[in-house]
């Protein structure tokens, strides 16, 4: 229903813009954001209703996991709805460098704070006591365990409930705003994309700042240093997600990259490359860190993204004529 | 532009330069470096709603400059570790004069002017000594170059002139030598401050951040007539520590950092790229185009509003608020309300806006 509005929505913009400047904005829209912000927001959904019916880790992991990877499809995409009221911090908090996450659930626990029966008022708890991070601790972490009546069973129905709220609003502010917005950008009401190309270059720093937090932060902070290597701070750790956060989300910038800009053979390539080196990597939580051969097959892939980074820039961004941010990639 | 280039061009056979003022000049309010469409860089002086008024070719790319308190005439400083500043008639939007740093030292893209106007001062790069010294520039005897104070610290970045020709400077802390390009030489040791230095080269005042923060440089500044300082700071440790980057100082009190709520401070990249109070002076902003937003706090440190718009850097006071740019050629009005937009140019704004 709500793909279907939105395709109506698109219909009906294009004659009216009938501008190349849209092309790959429109596919970009139509074809890799709806169908990720739908599938998100479903995928919560069915979490929420999975631990309001049984609030047990044995009973939520599977929705969660299930709402996890659908996140990973809209994860990168850290502009306009993923913005409002600080979202993609409260969905996914992480890196979480300071341990913030277990030590405010930790206080929330430990006080049996009513916030919990509370959709508004737990929509205010910090974001680091929020999202999937949070429930990733509450449902794996040996020191969160709990029983089926507790306050924690509660916490993670609100947690579940309030990631649904999120993934819904996210879903019905890119359909009813932000899609509307960039696809009429240059127009001369549109207070926020000033020309129709502004909504490629916000696609274009989006693909490549995500290839960037793959390569720098999923597998970085796990690699560290070779003299001190940091398993421990693996993205998602807990819950064995670290390496399919990594497939994941390179999944979903290949399928950005392809509505971008065709053809892209050098790109695909890189992509394939890169999500190959991922397959064979038999290293769910980049473990292998800490011995010398473990860690040059983490190192290759980081390298394999490093080079779909390039392929971008020298394909897609050549062909669309876009670079990087001007102040964002080279401040002083 | 044309028609108001054939005027200035006409002004300028029968005018002569002294004794003009910055109505002159069509009293342009800003001037912005830029990156143009056809990838040279530029110097643009813009009219207080961000229309363009004069545009002057750069050898290379630029970064900040400073303006005359009298005459309509500015200084734009090349990008560190560039060795260049250009004097702008801004009435007849040339060039003055060229200045060149001298031998062993490099321009860090700042400076400001103390004496009435008749004293230049640059933050600069003493590399071979690895320390930070202020140039003095006499602008009576066509800029000749008449000596040098120490920073009193290392990477001296943004400097301005408190009243009674105190200097304030953000030392970022962050050691360079032109043989290495940009790369960062004592990340680990590396100690930022905000000196208050006269003009004499005593230090009157410093500031030094705590322990846990020298890793958070001080770069770019703003005051405030009454004397609030408010620096910004760009972070050397992780991206996503959630580290203060905006600081008011007053000299003789500790200073205040401030911050916005943890996913707001996180999404800022631990960089802040420009610094600005408002028109009026309640407020105080800082941009940050890696985070694609400006952070806009009260004059007591307390969180505001974010405003989002990608690659958003310049910044400076306007009338209503804030003027802001972006690397997409957007020039906006900004408050705590919102955005707005004023214009769009076909170029890459960079870093700074400089209030004339």
């Amino acid at each position: 229903m709500r793909q279907t509005a939105c395709a109506a929505l698109i219909a009906l913009t294009l004659p009216v813009l009938g501008s190349t400047a849209m092309a790959g904005t429109e596919e970009a829209i139509a074809e890799h954001v709806m169908p990720a912000v739908t599938g998100f927001a479903q995928a919560s959904a069915q979490l929420q209703e999975a631990a309001a019916a049984d609030c047990t880790s044995a009973a939520v992991q599977g929705p969660y996991n299930a709402a996890f990877d659908a996140w990973l499809g809209l994860s990168h995409l850290r502009f306009g709805p993923l913005e409002v009221d600080g979202r993609v911090s409260a969905i996914a908090f992480w890196p979480d460098n300071r341990g913030f996450t277990p030590k405010q659930l930790g206080s929330l626990i430990a006080q049996e704070d009513p916030v919990v029966n509370s959709a508004e008022d737990f929509a205010h708890v910090s974001v680091a006591a929020r999202g999937l991070f949070a429930l990733e601790m509450m449902l794996y972490d040996p020191q969160f365990a709990y029983e089926d009546g507790s306050y924690s069973c509660t916490l993670v129905q609100r947690l579940s409930a309030d990631l649904a709220r999120m993934a819904q609003e996210i879903a019905t502010d890119w359909e009813e705003e932000q899609a509307p917005l960039m696809l009429s950008a240059g127009e001369p009401w549109n207070n926020f994309y000033l020309s129709p190309d502004e909504p490629l270059q916000v696609f274009y720093t989006t693909l490549l700042t995500g290839l960037e937090f793959t390569a720098d932060t999923r597998l970085g902070r796990p690699l560290g240093t070779f003299d001190r290597p940091r398993p421990r701070r693996a993205e998602a750790r807990r819950s064995e997600r670290s390496l399919r956060n990594v497939e994941l989300s390179l999944i979903a910038l290949r399928d950005l990259a392809e509505q971008l800009a065709q053809p892209i053979p050098i790109t695909e390539e890189a992509f394939d490359e890169a999500l190959e080196t991922a397959q064979e990597l038999d290293d769910p939580v980049f473990a292998g860190v800490e011995d010398p051969t473990g860690r040059l097959k983490v190192e290759i892939l980081q390298q394999r993204i490093q080079a779909v980074r390039r392929a971008v820039e020298g394909e897609i961004g050549a062909q669309l004529n876009l670079t990087q941010g001007f102040n964002s990639a080279d401040g002083d | 532009m044309i028609p108001r280039r054939a005027f200035l061009a006409a002004l300028a056979a029968a005018a002569t330069a002294p004794g003009l003022s910055w109505a002159d000049a069509g009293s342009p309010a800003y001037l912005a470096a830029a990156r143009e469409a056809d990838g040279s860089y530029a110097l643009h002086g813009l009219a207080g709603d961000g229309a363009a008024l004069f545009r002057i070719a750069l050898p290379a790319r630029g970064h900040a400059g400073t303006a005359h308190p009298k005459a309509p005439e500015a200084v734009a400083f090349a990008r560190r570790p560039g060795t260049f500043g250009l004097v702008i008639d801004c009435v007849h939007g040339k060039v003055l004069k060229v200045l060149e740093s001298p031998e062993g030292r490099h321009f860090y893209g700042h400076g400001c002017f103390i004496a009435g106007g008749d004293i230049l001062c640059t933050t600069e790069n003493d590399y071979t000594a690895r320390r930070g010294v202020i140039g003095l520039w006499d602008r009576r005897q066509g800029y000749r170059r008449i000596g040098e104070i120490p920073s009193h610290g290392i990477g001296p970045h943004e400097m301005l002139a408190l009243p009674g020709d105190v200097l304030v400077v953000a030392n970022g802390g962050i050691e360079t030598h032109p043989d290495r390009g940009r790369d960062k030489l004592n990340i680990p040791s590396m100690q930022p401050s905000l000196a208050y230095v006269s003009p004499q080269g005593e230090l009157l005042e410093e500031l030094r951040l705590p322990e846990a923060l020298h890793r958070n440089s001080i770069r770019h500044l703003a005051a405030r007539p009454d004397g609030l300082v408010a620096f910004a700071m760009q972070w050397q440790g992780e991206v996503s520590d959630p580290v203060p980057l905006l600081g008011l100082h007053r000299r003789g009190a500790p200073a205040i950092l401030a911050e916005a709520d943890l996913g707001e401070q996180m999404a800022m990249r631990g960089y802040a790229g420009s610094v600005a109070f408002d028109g009026i002076g309640g407020q105080v902003g800082i941009t940050s185009p890696r985070g694609g937003r400006i952070h806009v706090f009260d004059d007591t440190g307390a969180f505001a509003a974010s405003l989002h718009r990608g690659d958003v850097c310049g910044l400076a006071g306007s009338p209503g608020g804030f003027l802001a740019t972006d690397g997409q050629g957007g020039v906006w009005q900004a408050g705590a309300e919102g955005l707005s937009a004023a214009r769009r140019a076909d170029c890459a704004w960079d870093n700074h806006v400089v209030t004339l």
